[in-house]
């Protein structure tokens, strides 16, 4: 190359140069959270922006910790119940049910069918009211706030029903170590009957009004997809794995020590795994159970509602662990016990944690507004994150 | 409006004031923990429907609020952003701590990580017990607020009682 075509080759170069530096933006941090009303709580993101696009995205977690596992070393056993309903508050009982039969394994007693069943049934309820909210506050995430006056319209007919037979409306504390502290009372079969009957109909109605709607779905088709592999490598469960196509269900697969194994009925999946598909496994998910409820009401083995347990309870040392499929995913209880009254240590594995751990995979080049669509279609509940 | 927060206005301006007030409270939804649920429940649902008592419950930031429902567990991590929102509501007012472990810690009273009780963090005007309380409680400890502001004497402010909904 001669002088003068090098001269110009780097004088080019540099232009280029120029302009590039020129043209590109400064990158901006965006925190959202940890008071925002689309982060269901107290969820913090930091996310890193290059324009409308997430360049990086780092949750931070931490603002509802209460130290579940710390207090539960100077509960007794009954007491932990009290305490484990408030991890995730949308479905209370389910978070009793793993702990009560982790200890119940222990102590090697078993409930009676008729307990079983009605567990079954109350579980399957607290997975309609915390799901059903879901269905209304997705649509509040993407700017729709109609949806939600309809969940919670709904919703209270479910707590109405929990609230019969628990005698509390959010945290019912029923689940004993040998069984369940009461029986139903009288005529609350017929009136849950009546009450799926409107959760049938308010899911056909969210079908129509969110899954429907075209808005909805330019928001969700083809956003935040998850392979399957990549979904399992995250420890992810429940509906949002069975979005991506995981047929795998502990209701059905694992060994719950539930009525579920005697029932008919059907998992869901969805191949797509984007947003829309999360949404659409958990619609389905509460007709569901709504079948579930139905089938227990009607196979309702009659009997006793508690086994002989001792006044007081000491399980015998030992190590259990028991997960089970609560309305957000996979949940478990590794209880490690000295023979006391109270637990040496619980080991609570929820759901939400390792559903948001994959949010910095997930958020990665996507746009801000889809951030929102993102995090509401993965369906966490502060509690359970931090517990 | 240095008139009115020192309760120099003359009485029937106070008066009217305070009825206005009293109607057009924005409360700004604090949603922490479960509590927060049963505020949507009192806030967001047909059956409760808090827009009756002339309570709003939209506002988008702290700023543009009147009364703020601290609903839920304070952590200690999460107390500096409990203060600076709060600090950054114009004056008047108000704070109503809904449940148990926004009032005393509730069943954490005994965790390393909790702060037991907003009220260490800032002032309360109404308490509402219960672990969550009930909507119907929470409308309660609003109506008894809105009785409180209609006769308020701004001079007097600060020196009342805090409301416990019993």
């Amino acid at each position: 190359m001669t002088d003068t075509r090098q001269l110009a080759y780097i004088a080019a170069q540099a232009a280029d140069a120029r302009v590039n530096v020129e043209l590109e933006t400064e990158g901006m941090t965006l925190n959202i959270g940890p008071q925002h009303p689309a982060t269901h709580g107290t969820l913090r993101i930091i996310v890193r922006l290059d324009g409308e696009r997430v360049v990086a995205a780092e949750p931070v977690m931490g603002y509802m910790h209460r130290g579940y596992e710390k207090l539960a070393e100077v509960r007794t056993y009954p007491q932990v119940t009290t305490l484990v309903n408030r991890i995730d508050w949308l479905g209370s009982f389910a978070n009793e049910v793993p702990f009560i039969l982790a200890a119940e394994r222990l102590m090697e007693v078993e409930a009676p069918p008729r307990a079983r069943w009605i567990r079954t049934a109350l579980f399957e309820l607290s997975r309609i009211a915390n799901v059903v909210l879901f269905l209304g506050d997705m649509g509040v995430q993407l700017g729709a706030v109609t949806p939600v006056f309809f969940a919670f319209r709904d919703r209270e007919f479910v707590l109405n029903q929990i609230e019969a037979v628990t005698g509390g409306r959010f945290h019912p504390n029923f689940d004993r170590i040998g069984g369940l502290k009461d029986d139903l009372p009288k005529g609350w079969i017929e009136e849950t009957r009546s009450v799926l009957g409107r959760i049938r109909t308010f899911c056909d109605e969210m079908e129509d009004l969110v899954a429907g709607n075209e808005i909805f779905e330019a928001r969700t088709r083809n956003i935040g997809v998850i392979p399957a592999d990549v979904g399992l490598a995250y420890g992810l469960s429940g509906a949002n794995i069975r979005a991506s196509g995981v047929d795998w269900d502990l209701r059905r697969d694992g060994d719950m020590g539930l009525a579920h194994g005697e029932l008919d009925w059907k998992v869901w999946t969805h191949p797509d795994g984007d947003s829309f598909a999360r949404y659409w496994v958990r619609l389905q998910e509460v007709r569901e159970a709504c079948t579930i409820v139905e089938q227990c009401l009607d196979g309702l083995p009659s009997g006793p509602v508690m086994a002989k347990v001792p006044r007081i309870i000491k399980v015998p040392a030992g190590e259990a662990y028991v997960e089970t499929e609560n309305p957000l995913g996979v949940m478990g209880y590794y209880i490690v016990s000295k023979g006391d009254l109270v637990p040496y240590r619980v080991k609570i594995r929820s759901a939400s944690f390792n559903n948001v751990s994959i949010t910095p995979w997930l958020l990665e080049g996507v746009y801000v507004p889809d951030v929102i669509s993102i995090l509401a279609s993965l369906y966490f509940i502060l509690g359970d994150i931090d517990r | 409006m240095g008139l009115v927060e020192n309760g120099k206005l003359p009485k029937p301006l106070t008066a009217l004031l305070n009825v206005s007030r009293k109607y057009s409270l924005w409360v700004y939804q604090w949603g922490l923990a479960c509590c927060a649920i049963e505020m949507g429940a009192a806030f967001a649902s047909p059956r409760y429907d808090v827009m009756r008592l002339g309570v709003i419950p939209f506002p988008a930031s702290p700023r543009q609020a009147d009364l703020v429902v601290v609903s839920g567990t304070v952590t200690d991590k999460m107390a500096p952003a409990v203060k600076r929102l709060y600090e950054q509501m114009p004056d008047p007012k108000y704070v109503i701590s809904m449940g148990s472990c926004a009032n005393c810690g509730g069943p954490y009273w005994d965790s390393y990580s909790v702060t037991k009780g907003v009220d260490q963090i800032i002032p309360v005007d109404v308490y509402v017990p219960g672990c969550p309380p009930r909507p119907e409680a929470l409308l309660e400890g609003i109506v008894l607020l809105q009785e409180r502001i209609r006769s308020e004497d701004m001079g007097e402010r600060w020196n009342g009682d805090p409301i416990v909904v019993s």
